[in-house]
């Protein structure tokens, strides 16, 4: 494979970059697969790579309906955090912090991980309260967390509105300087172009149609481009978890729900890392480009359709506007919608199932792009030595009905109010 | 924006409307023994299908009645609409 660096980019200037290699190969399916990996997102491709690099399985083919990248990962607010109150989240993503500190190196992709900051905004004292507990509870599992007061917010986003006739007055925040964002498509391309190098055959416009199950054992996948079989098949579909469970006869703790996001004309930089509001679901950062990336509340009704309507679009903006005035200036871009698995106690499920050979990977509600390394690597472990991880040893598919919920914001089981 | 006609008042736009999940999960019967999977069941499973669904919601900006809706989670359309004690085929 041709090494991406600033020597490759010189050299191809003199051909007017006509000749570089392709990232990853269009492969026919072959007829058999020792692991086959539903779903070319974020987590399915890094799922394939983790387990072509840490566990030398390399005749893998990740199966991908549409393109590879055009899910989620390419339509996430790409915001990376680890500020989880519970100890198994807190974990869980802290290990993948590690991971995204270090994958522009390794996946020799400049993935832009910026890590400049995410900031919880509190509107009153019990909010205080709530915060300087999940940020000793961060703490005390080694992530760096700040207990911002009132000053200390107004010097870090005076942009925002600090005046005496707001109706939720910020009273400080809670900090996780280490939080940051990345480029959400290459994330995807850079784990493509690697799973492809080490042998993974990255198979688009292929769509799943069934399942060979046999005496409670999988034996391969019917697809639109002819049956494959496999010895093992992970699922890492998100918003479409419950169509494929569907053919498999299982029904989950999971319901699909469409959330929107939107951009705004590009401005220059004003705002240093993301800000979410206390008092409204509504959160915020600045592109590279400039935009300033926003989003919010899920539509609030089952929806597998990967657009939303208005009325959510200015309830977000609502909230954003008590906070930012200034974004009233700016014009709208774009919006669009991407459709959720969101799971009934809001965190993500990594198991294997009761079908052998069958492994799932869904639930992560409207955070799963922070947590796309460490998703790929323990899936990819749960795969390999066909048992979960001490990291995702929490997120089991059986704890809804033992009552070992990871229910870290308390909401309940009404998915669509998250 | 969705339009939903409400039973009791007519087609009203979504904004007055609560959403309320789906309407055909069954609350296991009262003075049973009911076992932890069917609660499980109650409480956690969801079959979310991508197509007809049939779903509760409140006029909560109307007259406060649960209605019944069948609407599709692909395309958004409705195609009908009941009382909470009516069925929908």
């Amino acid at each position: 494979m041709q090494k991406y660096s600033v020597f490759s980019l010189i050299k191809n200037a003199f051909s007017n970059h006509q000749n570089w290699e392709v990232a990853w190969k269009d492969p026919t399916p072959k007829s058999e697969y020792d692991v086959v990996i539903i779903g070319g997102g974020g987590h399915g491709l890094a799922t394939a790579y983790y387990l072509a690099k840490e566990h030398n399985i390399r005749n893998v083919a990740i199966i991908e309906k549409g393109w590879i990248g055009g899910g989620n990962v390419g339509r996430n607010t790409t915001i990376i955090r680890s500020n989880f109150m519970y100890d198994a989240n807190a974990r869980f993503n802290e290990f993948g912090m590690d991971l995204w500190r270090n994958l522009s190196q390794e996946l020799n992709f400049n993935v832009m991980f910026s890590p400049r900051g995410i900031i919880n905004l509190a509107h009153s004292d019990a909010q205080m309260n709530a915060y300087a507990r999940r940020g000793n509870s961060m703490r005390l599992n080694g992530i760096d967390a700040k207990l911002l007061d009132r000053d200390d917010v107004k010097k870090l986003i005076p942009m925002a509105d600090f005046s005496d006739e707001v109706r939720f007055p910020i009273f400080g925040g809670l900090m996780q300087p280490s939080a940051g964002t990345a480029r959400h498509d290459a994330v995807a391309w850079g784990y493509a172009r690697q799973a492809d190098d080490m042998g993974v055959d990255i198979i688009q416009h292929c769509e799943v149609t069934g399942f060979d199950v046999v005496n409670g054992k999988i034996k391969g996948i019917r697809t639109s481009r002819g049956d494959i079989k496999a010895k093992k098949v992970g699922l890492c579909v998100a918003g479409s978890t419950n169509i494929l469970a569907e053919k498999l006869n299982m029904t989950l703790p999971i319901e699909t729900h469409v959330l929107q996001a939107c951009v705004s004309e590009p401005v220059k930089p004003l705002l240093d890392g993301v800000v979410t509001f206390g008092a409204g679901h509504f959160y915020i950062s600045q592109s590279d480009k400039g935009e300033m990336v926003m989003g919010g509340d899920l539509d609030g009704y089952n929806s597998y359709a990967q657009r939303g309507n208005l009325p959510t679009i200015q309830h977000v903006l609502t909230g954003g506007l008590a906070l930012f005035p200034f974004l009233s200036r700016l014009k709208m871009l774009r919006t669009w919608g991407g459709i959720m698995d969101m799971s009934m106690d809001g965190s993500p499920i990594i198991d294997k199932t009761h079908i052998e050979g069958l492994y799932l990977n869904c639930g992560w509600c409207y955070g799963g792009f922070k947590s796309t390394p460490v998703s790929g690597w323990t899936f990819a472990h749960t795969i390999a030595q066909d048992q979960v991880h001490e990291l995702n040893s929490e997120l089991r598919l059986n704890r809804f009905s033992t009552g070992h919920l990871l229910d870290e914001k308390g909401l309940g089981t009404k998915t669509w109010i998250g | 924006m969705l339009y939903i006609k409400c039973p009791y008042c007519g087609l009203r736009a979504q904004k007055e409307f609560s959403y309320g999940g789906d309407a055909t999960v069954k609350r296991p019967n009262i003075n049973e023994e009911v076992s932890s999977e069917d609660w499980d069941n109650f409480v956690y499973m969801r079959k979310s299908p991508r197509g007809k669904h049939i779903e509760l919601w409140q006029h909560i900006a109307g007259c406060r009645q649960w209605i019944k809706v069948q609407r599709d989670t692909a395309t958004h359309e409705i195609f009908q609409t009941a009382k909470v004690t009516e069925e929908i085929r």
